[in-house]
């Protein structure tokens, strides 16, 4: 993957939610940019508008005032159907709850993005060897047909790794990755996310835990909905070297 | 979105749940099983009382008195007579046999047992075939009883009963009112038609009838009053132009006009239209009885669908999350709606038709299932889960992808 490509590029991104005395900034103007390759966090105290970015972001609201160029496609202003299909073929989320389909497979859970693929990308026939590839790239090749319940929390979020790799995505979202697992099972986590970066993906953290953004090469803090500060980390090129 | 995948995932919300799918389902299934078995008795009720009318005989005509301008100072001689009858079967061709009829009641008394108000039936002999009657025991009365004015009477069955118990009526003697008569013969069972009982009554020559019991007070009649004269007619003549004659005839011998309706003549097919119409009614009414309850199954499904769009709000968000549009998720929620009224439609046919089957086993009404009943009942659970998915499908759709993922 191309090292110079522009993923995220947000121009004085806005948004405002409620109306009059009411109305609540929640985010105010922000641009930043976001490369190819790049594992970047975002990080901020509650109310610093770092849901609302990802929000944005990762296509689940649209600006109200601003721009957002995702992967060289403005998407702005697009409407609930073509967020939906940009989701669905550029995007790949991982969320601290896991969010895996109870009683469900492992494997069936992977195959979800492809179900409301409209591009059809990949015939159905297909759709099972591409899930067992990418649990075998997690790490889960032996739990295929185990259900949610039967995996432990680091296991499901795999699972849940597994899901946001199969699209093959320009951008995967990460809200708080770890904030449901233990020290040891969060620690495997983040190498496993920080392999996928050395791997080539471009990868977007949001968290609150500074251990985690110590894996990050940079990390950009929020504050009242504003960029307050732009850290470009020294540790992540140590465990950069220690990883590789 | 692929088309089996929207079932494959509605199939395998259903069965993740499968009792509250079962029970969602109940107020379909008892809908769809009602409709059908209620459609299955009254159509049953229906063929029975078909077959009773058609086992009075076929091609039959029934003349009688219109009794419509009775009282004081109409004219009562405008009455069907004995020679009424004999008329019709001389003298218009297409008639095959004349039954004529003549009810009384009376007390009947055999040794100590007195039963008041019993209706005595005077017949000719051809009553047994026209109205479908057999001999259980002895026999009937012959032509020449009907010649000679016989003292001889025939039993219904229950009527026998009453009288003897046990015993064996035959060659015993009765007593109506005050003439002593001769058992002959007890009728098999035939039981009630046309709210006529069969086997209450006892039959006995309509020359006997008309010499003891019908003498009407009102004296001025010439002749010999019958209540109903049966005319059967050839099947290859034509109906209504026996009709016609019948009504030519009996105008000409009683000197009224054609227009009078002074007699009421009806055939078979009018009695079978008449009772049709009667249950075609009672089935109406049943149907409906029935889609009320399919309307509250319905409405069953639509709540427990907003239950499940509740504690599924989470699981579409994430649906949205990767990629599902508002369309996607109104199709899921539909299509689950939809299967499950088509598979408690399908369990309450199963359902209906067994119940109709073991109805019409186990107790004495008869059951007929109606192909296109189930048909029916099965298009309306399909419409009913339409319809009350579509508001729950609708509320899924319309959920805004971070407050679904948020949702606790």
């Amino acid at each position: 993957m191309s090292t110079n490509h522009t993923i995220i590029a947000t121009t004085d991104l806005t948004k405002i939610y409620g109306m009059g005395d009411a109305s609540v900034v929640a985010l105010d103007h922000v641009s930043l940019e976001v490369q190819a390759g790049e594992l970047v966090a975002i990080m901020g105290p509650s109310g610093s508008g770092k849901s609302t970015l990802m929000n944005i972001l990762g296509c689940l609201s649209t600006p109200t005032s601003g721009q957002y160029i995702l992967d060289g496609e403005d998407v702005s202003h697009l409407d609930k159907v073509q967020l939906a299909s940009i989701r669905n073929t550029k995007l790949g989320y991982i969320f601290q709850s896991y969010n895996l389909l109870a009683r469900t497979s492992a494997l069936r859970n992977v195959i979800l993005p492809l179900v409301y693929d409209r591009s059809h990308k990949h015939p159905r026939e297909k759709w099972e060897g591409l899930a067992r590839d990418m649990l075998e790239k997690v790490g889960l090749g032996d739990r295929m047909d185990h259900q949610p319940q039967e995996l432990s929390g680091g296991q499901q979020q795999r699972v849940a790794i597994a899901r946001a790799l199969i699209t093959n995505p320009v951008l995967i979202i990460a809200d708080e990755p770890t904030g449901n697992l233990d020290s040891h099972s969060g620690e495997e986590i983040m190498k496993l996310l920080h392999t996928l970066h050395l791997q080539g993906a471009t990868i977007v953290i949001v968290t609150h835990d500074p251990i985690v953004a110590q894996y990050t090469e940079r990390v950009i803090h929020l504050k009242d909905g504003q960029v307050d500060l732009v850290i470009h980390n020294e540790k992540y090129h140590l465990k950069e070297s220690v990883a590789a | 979105m692929n088309i089996n995948e929207v079932f494959r995932i509605s199939w395998e919300a259903i069965l993740k749940n499968k009792v509250r799918s079962l029970l969602t389902m109940l107020g379909i299934i008892i809908g769809v099983a009602a409709v059908i078995v209620m459609i299955a008795i009254s159509s049953g009720t229906e063929a029975t009382i078909s077959d009773q009318i058609t086992s009075l005989g076929t091609n039959l005509i029934f003349v009688s008195t219109a009794f419509t301008r009775m009282g004081p100072g109409v004219d009562t001689s405008v009455q069907l007579v004995l020679s009424d009858a004999t008329a019709i079967a001389d003298n218009i061709s297409g008639v095959t046999s004349v039954v004529v009829e003549q009810d009384a009641s009376e007390t009947v008394k055999a040794g100590s047992v007195s039963l008041s108000s019993t209706s005595i039936t005077g017949a000719s002999p051809d009553f047994l075939t026209v109205r479908d009657l057999t001999v259980a025991n002895g026999r009937f009365f012959t032509a020449e009883d009907v010649t000679n004015k016989k003292k001889v009477v025939v039993l219904g069955s229950t009527l026998a009963t009453e009288l003897f118990g046990t015993a064996d009526p035959t060659g015993q003697t009765i007593l109506i009112y005050n003439t002593r008569v001769t058992v002959i013969g007890v009728l098999a069972e035939k039981g009630t038609v046309g709210e006529v009982d069969y086997d209450t009554r006892a039959y006995i020559p309509i020359s006997l009838m008309l010499q003891k019991f019908a003498i009407s007070p009102f004296a001025k009649i010439k002749g010999d009053m019958i209540r109903m004269v049966y005319v059967q007619v050839d099947p290859k003549a034509n109906m209504d132009n026996v009709i016609l004659q019948i009504q030519i005839l009996l105008a000409k011998r009683h000197n009224v006009t054609l227009a009078s309706d002074s007699f009421t003549i009806t055939t078979q097919q009018d009695v079978i239209a008449t009772q049709e119409s009667t249950t075609s009614a009672f089935r109406s009414l049943l149907a409906w009885v029935a889609g009320v309850s399919l309307v509250v199954g319905g409405i069953g499904i639509m709540n427990i669908m907003l239950v499940s769009v509740t504690e599924r709000t989470r699981e579409i968000g994430l649906r949205q999350s990767v990629g599902a549009t508002p369309n996607d998720i109104r199709w899921q929620f539909l299509t689950e709606a939809l299967l499950m009224s088509l598979v408690g439609g399908l369990i309450g046919a199963a359902a209906g038709v067994g119940g109709a089957w073991v109805f019409g086993f186990a107790s004495s009404m008869r059951t007929v299932i109606v192909p296109s009943s189930i048909l029916l009942a099965f298009a309306s659970a399909a419409a009913v889960g339409a319809f009350f998915g579509f508001y729950p499908a609708n509320q899924a759709a319309q959920l805004d992808p971070i407050d679904a993922l948020r949702h606790e």
